[in-house]
């Protein structure tokens, strides 16, 4: 699977020279992006399911080779579908000290601890400090921000096959977290730490961030 | 199912191993090893959260956990370690301390609570931010007021110095540098080994010889059990939750449980601390406020203050709310509350810094 994230049509740059635009029209310049990609699974057609086990992801805009990402060991067959959630399930939220992906990092919340699922950094010219700050995390209800994701394949089937490594190419849209079900305007809202707002970003984020752009049979 | 000739086996292999070893005279090389403290589950607590089995305690990796909670260097100025502000001999609160003082002499937010009995807590400090035992530490290494420390530059320090090097790769194997999990998987070797469960009470309760009360000790504890008891409860003296109990009008300052779980029916809600070693763990409250156990008391009794969250069981129809006391059940209770303290615990050379 390869995320490829984007900013509506543009290719996301860190740091760019100019700044992307949200659906509002809110400026955006982005300097971190990092997000976790949890608990991937694959259907068939007959509705099978293969589920990979100790399956956690840290994607990173600033580290190329994250956003690839290798499943290992998938049974031969015709996929049709792909499950993946967005941040951490709430069970190793919870479990102690975890390595791998999850070991403690900054995407860690030490004085509520729990995992930082998607963190996005930036400026912009609409905010009232100038900065742009969403660190989207949280399991426990009301503010749980878990999310699980199917994005439409667009009749793309997945064909595992012996010596064949199919890749999946999806998309992550980051201007996708501040519209849909929710608007963002970042004159009011430029700092979210978990919470309430941190639900209407995930709501937004399980909306549509996420869609698969094409696969290659390979 | 299992073979019969099997499961006779199994059931034969203890006997045969007793009698090996009651036939047998130690070497006089050989001293019977001493066990690591906090191992057993005592007679008359429950079943803990954060069960041995969790991170089974080996000699090697609870002496590496004992290390590095007197460890200075987990500290940016390599001044504070753990046990500067969690000092044994006063059930691992900070003596004397409202709040506490962290690197370069900066004053904490809240009084340092106890540390005993962790392995049975569900969650951790006043408002219950941490979630488990193993990563309960990176709060306060991290908080600037604190030891205002980062993760990876505690590695880095563990990583330059051979005696440790050493040490973790003897208790986790393999030749890699020392990472978090290694790190704090060592260091609550020692936390959950913190038990007190030896006092008085403790022996009166399971008992045991030296378990005797005096008249106003068992009247105490009858207070105790019929008007702290719903929040004070059972033998840890705590039943976990996080409550209003009148301190305030308006939590401003300190929202508690609230700062959590961004929620406006905790705010002032703090956790409701275990009475264990309870004499020695003054001051008082999440703010350190109240010097004296007696002035605990008299705040129960006629100190509270209305606020939206108060706890509904603090409430007495007509009058201010509070908990009635006669002078008569306070000293009842303050005869009572000294049986919790636990000497063996205070006194552990292997809880001891070295």
């Amino acid at each position: 699977m390869e995320f490829d994230n984007v900013a509506g049509i543009s290719d996301l740059q860190l740091n760019s020279a100019t700044p992307y635009a949200t659906a509002s029209g809110d400026q955006l310049t982005v300097t971190t992006l990092r997000y976790y990609i949890s608990n991937i699974k694959l259907k068939k057609a007959d509705g099978t399911e293969w589920v990979q086990p100790e399956s956690y992801y840290l994607v990173d805009e600033a580290l190329p080779s994250s956003q690839k990402v290798s499943l290992p060991n998938i049974p031969i067959g015709d996929y049709t579908s792909i499950t993946f959630t967005i941040g951490v399930d709430a069970a190793r939220n919870v479990s102690g000290v975890q390595t791998g992906a999850l070991a403690p990092s900054d995407m860690f919340w030490n004085w509520n601890t729990g995992y930082i699922y998607t963190k996005l950094e930036g400026r912009s010219a609409q905010s009232t400090s100038g900065a742009v700050i969403f660190h989207i995390g949280g399991f426990l209800e009301p503010n749980n921000t878990i999310r699980t994701v199917s994005p439409a394949m667009n009749n793309n089937i997945i064909q595992v096959r012996e010596g064949r490594t199919p890749e999946v190419h999806l998309q992550a849209d980051i201007l996708k977290m501040f519209t849909g079900p929710n608007t963002i305007r970042f004159a009011s809202l430029s700092n979210v730490m978990g919470g309430a707002n941190a639900v209407l970003v995930a709501d937004n984020q399980a909306a549509g961030m996420f869609t698969v752009d094409h696969v290659h049979g390979n | 199912m299992s073979h019969p000739f099997k499961s006779v086996l199994l059931w034969l292999l203890p006997a045969l191993l007793v009698v090996e070893l009651v036939g047998c005279k130690p070497d006089a090389d050989v001293v019977a090893m001493e066990e690591v403290p906090g191992t057993k589950v005592p007679g008359n607590f429950p079943a803990p959260q954060y069960g041995a089995e969790k991170n089974p305690p080996t000699r090697a990796a609870f002496e590496l956990g004992r290390s590095l909670f007197y460890e200075p260097r987990l500290s940016r100025t390599g001044e504070v370690s753990c046990g500067s502000c969690h000092q044994q001999f006063v059930a691992f609160a900070n003596a004397g301390h409202q709040l506490s003082h962290g690197v370069e002499d900066r004053l904490g937010t809240r009084n340092a609570p106890a540390l005993q009995n962790l392995r049975w807590q569900q969650n951790f400090f006043w408002d219950g931010g941490a979630k488990n035992i193993e990563l309960m530490p990176l709060a306060p290494i991290t908080n600037p007021v604190e030891m205002d420390e980062t993760l990876d530059n505690v590695l880095r320090k563990l990583n330059v110095d051979t005696g440790y090097q050493r040490r973790f790769a003897q208790v986790f194997g393999g030749s890699g540098p020392i990472d978090s999990y290694q790190f704090l998987r060592a260091l609550a070797q020692f936390t959950a080994a913190l038990t007190s469960s030896n006092s008085r009470y403790d022996h009166y309760s399971r008992q045991e010889a030296g378990g005797t009360f005096t008249a106003a000790e068992v009247r105490g504890l009858r207070v105790m059990r019929q008007k702290c008891g719903s929040c004070h409860a059972g033998e840890l003296f705590t039943d976990e939750s996080f409550r209003n109990n009148g301190l305030d009008r308006s939590f401003a300052l300190d929202s508690g449980r609230a700062h959590i779980t961004d929620s406006r029916l905790d705010v002032g809600r703090f956790k409701v601390p275990s009475l264990r070693n309870v004499a020695l763990t003054a001051p008082y409250m999440h703010d350190g406020r109240f010097n004296t156990l007696s002035e605990v008391l008299d705040h129960y009794d006629h100190g509270m203050v209305e606020s939206l969250t108060l706890d509904p069981q603090l409430r007495r129809p007509g009058q201010q709310p509070g908990i009635s006391l006669s002078a008569q059940e306070r000293q009842d209770l303050l005869a009572f509350l000294h049986t919790l303290t636990d000497e063996q615990f205070l006194r552990n050379p292997q809880l001891a810094e070295r």
